[in-house]
């Protein structure tokens, strides 16, 4: 393909679109529907994997040293716990540690009064252990409970049942996505279709005077482009605006402050999504274009 | 040159169009394909511009075996081929000019090219002056020098018309005729289907009478028969 060549593809590609008006619409309007419904799964998707990333860190399983060891004894046992499958660290706390890392979390106002008359020696040295696998947590906890001398305190914040939800809700948006990139395309492919309907004389004259395949078949392909990335860059606006509404919303209801800092913010991930929706575009457009000037390749 | 070797074309349908065909047409020459409906003269040309495949036998097509022929050589086969159709199939919403550019644009040529090759050909068959118009804007006649004019463009070493006369009145006939007789005189081979009796006879050209799909009688100077 030349340069001259290129250009009169690009010519002809545009007035395709423009003669089916109604068709390149509601075909660009599909595509950016389909867009945002995958671009929002995969957004819910990427903050919930965030907040239960966040939520992992501080799943930990507590085991409390038994006040009838001594330190050395104590600082003994994380061989112990160490060789427990699916430890991944296992942190040895003092009970002074522990007391000031209590008193940390106490609102400062408060802080003396809630103290008062409590000392290290009413607290326990401990270990705090984290585990490679979540989902897997509860059992470790429960052979680190057969270790002598060590209490386990293990309250899950993440149940399985969250677990298999995150896993259920991936699936969903990646047989989704195909689903809609499958339906991007026949629209496109439709509206191609009727470009190359008008045509179908041009396109005759084109075959008897030997013109290439490819050179019939550019045109179409580069209108059903030109629609997919015009749908993308649509896309893409419509998403920031409905993403960063949505988060505002989320923000300003009551008990959802505290989401604040946790959620994407759109900025960071702009150019990857901007990316990938006009990437996705083109090559639903490409690939509609080429499906439906396929038959007229024959002959 | 064109050259069929017991060429039969059996269509899907079983239609058995053409039974073992042996012609020979050379370069330069002018012939007349005659014969009653139905006997095979437009599989004929099908068969030329590879738009069929023969069923049997060996074709040769201007340097062209058509039994190696690759789907992707197909193109470069009828850039050496013109073809006119009894209804012209001019693009409607394109001008006189346009139409015969067209199909230099559609092969990849440039524009300067086209802008020095057109208006010769248009000149040529007698439609200079009526290059901004638009097919319907034109007769019969005018629309066919048209066709001829888009089938020459591209310095085909043969124009095939299929009936190009057929919805002409008998003067519009005559001239398009004789219109490609002075191509024919410029060098171009020239295979003209038609059941235009008079003309066929006045011409004192070659005449392949097709019947049956059979060829039944090949005359060098002939008139029609039948
Ligand atoms: N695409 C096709 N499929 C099946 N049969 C066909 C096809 N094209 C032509 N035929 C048959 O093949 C035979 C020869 O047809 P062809 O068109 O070559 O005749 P012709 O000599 O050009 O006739 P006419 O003078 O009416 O144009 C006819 O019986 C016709 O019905
Ligand atoms: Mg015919």
């Amino acid at each position: 393909m030349n340069g001259r060549n290129f250009i009169y593809f690009i010519k002809e590609g545009i007035k395709g679109i423009f003669v089916h008006g109604f068709m390149s619409f509601a075909a660009v309007s599909v595509i950016v529907a389909c867009l945002i419904i995958t671009g929002t799964f995969s957004l819910v998707v990427m903050n919930v994997n965030v907040l239960i990333d966040r939520v992992e860190d501080e799943n930990e399983i507590l085991a409390f040293v038994d006040d009838s060891l001594d330190d050395t004894e104590a600082l003994a046992l994380v061989t112990e716990i160490a060789a427990v499958p699916n430890v991944a660290s296992a942190t040895f706390v003092t009970r002074d540690e522990a007391l000031d890392e209590w008193a940390a979390t106490l609102p400062e106002d408060y802080r003396d009064m809630m103290l008062t008359g409590i000392t290290s020696a009413d607290l326990r040295h401990r270990y705090v252990i984290k585990t490679e696998d979540l989902s897997r947590a509860e059992e470790t906890a429960a052979e680190i409970a057969e270790i002598d001398g060590v209490e386990v305190q293990f309250d899950p914040r993440l149940s399985d049942a969250t677990l298999s939800m995150q896993n259920v809700i991936r699936i969903v948006s990646y047989i989704l996505a195909v689903i809609l990139f499958i339906v991007s395309m026949f629209m496109i492919a439709n509206t191609v279709k009727l470009a190359t309907f008008d045509r179908r004389e041009e396109i005759g004259i084109m075959k008897i005077v030997g013109a290439t395949n490819s050179f019939i078949r550019w045109p179409f392909v580069i209108q059903g482009a030109l629609l997919g990335l015009v749908g993308g860059a649509i896309a893409f606006f419509v998403q920031w605006g409905i993403y960063n509404y949505a988060c505002n919303l989320m923000l300003n209801y009551v008990g959802l402050e505290m989401l604040g800092d946790e959620l994407i913010s759109f900025g960071s991930i702009a150019i990857r999504m901007l990316l990938i929706f006009i990437g996705v575009g083109f090559t639903v457009g490409v690939l509609g274009g080429s499906l439906t000037i396929r038959k007229f390749m024959r002959v | 040159m064109v050259v069929f070797n017991n060429v039969s074309k059996t269509y899907a349908n079983g239609t058995k169009a053409l039974k073992g065909i042996d012609l020979r047409v050379e370069d330069g020459e002018f012939v007349f394909f005659v014969g009653p409906s139905g006997s095979g003269k437009s599989t004929v040309v099908k068969l030329i511009t590879a738009e069929v495949d023969p069923t049997e036998g060996e074709m040769l097509v201007n340097g062209f075996d058509l039994s190696k022929l690759r789907r992707r050589q197909i193109p470069a086969l009828r850039r050496t081929i013109g073809v006119v159709y009894q209804d012209f199939r001019l693009i409607e919403n394109m001008t006189v000019y346009e139409n015969v550019a067209f199909a230099m644009r559609v092969i990849g040529e440039g524009s300067r090219n086209i802008s020095k090759r057109v208006p010769i050909m248009l000149d040529l068959v007698g439609l200079a002056h009526k290059s901004r118009r638009y097919p319907r804007e034109l007769s019969g006649g005018e629309q066919q020098r048209v066709s001829i004019a888009r089938a020459l463009v591209n310095n085909p070493q043969v124009i095939i018309a299929d009936e190009p006369t057929g919805n002409l009145d008998p003067a519009r006939s005559g001239e398009i005729m004789d219109l490609l007789r002075k191509i024919n005189d410029l060098g171009t081979t020239v295979i003209a289907v038609t059941h235009e009796k008079d003309i066929v006879n006045s011409f004192g050209k070659r005449v392949v009478a097709f019947d049956g799909g059979r060829i039944v009688s090949d005359a060098r100077d002939g008139y029609y028969q039948v």
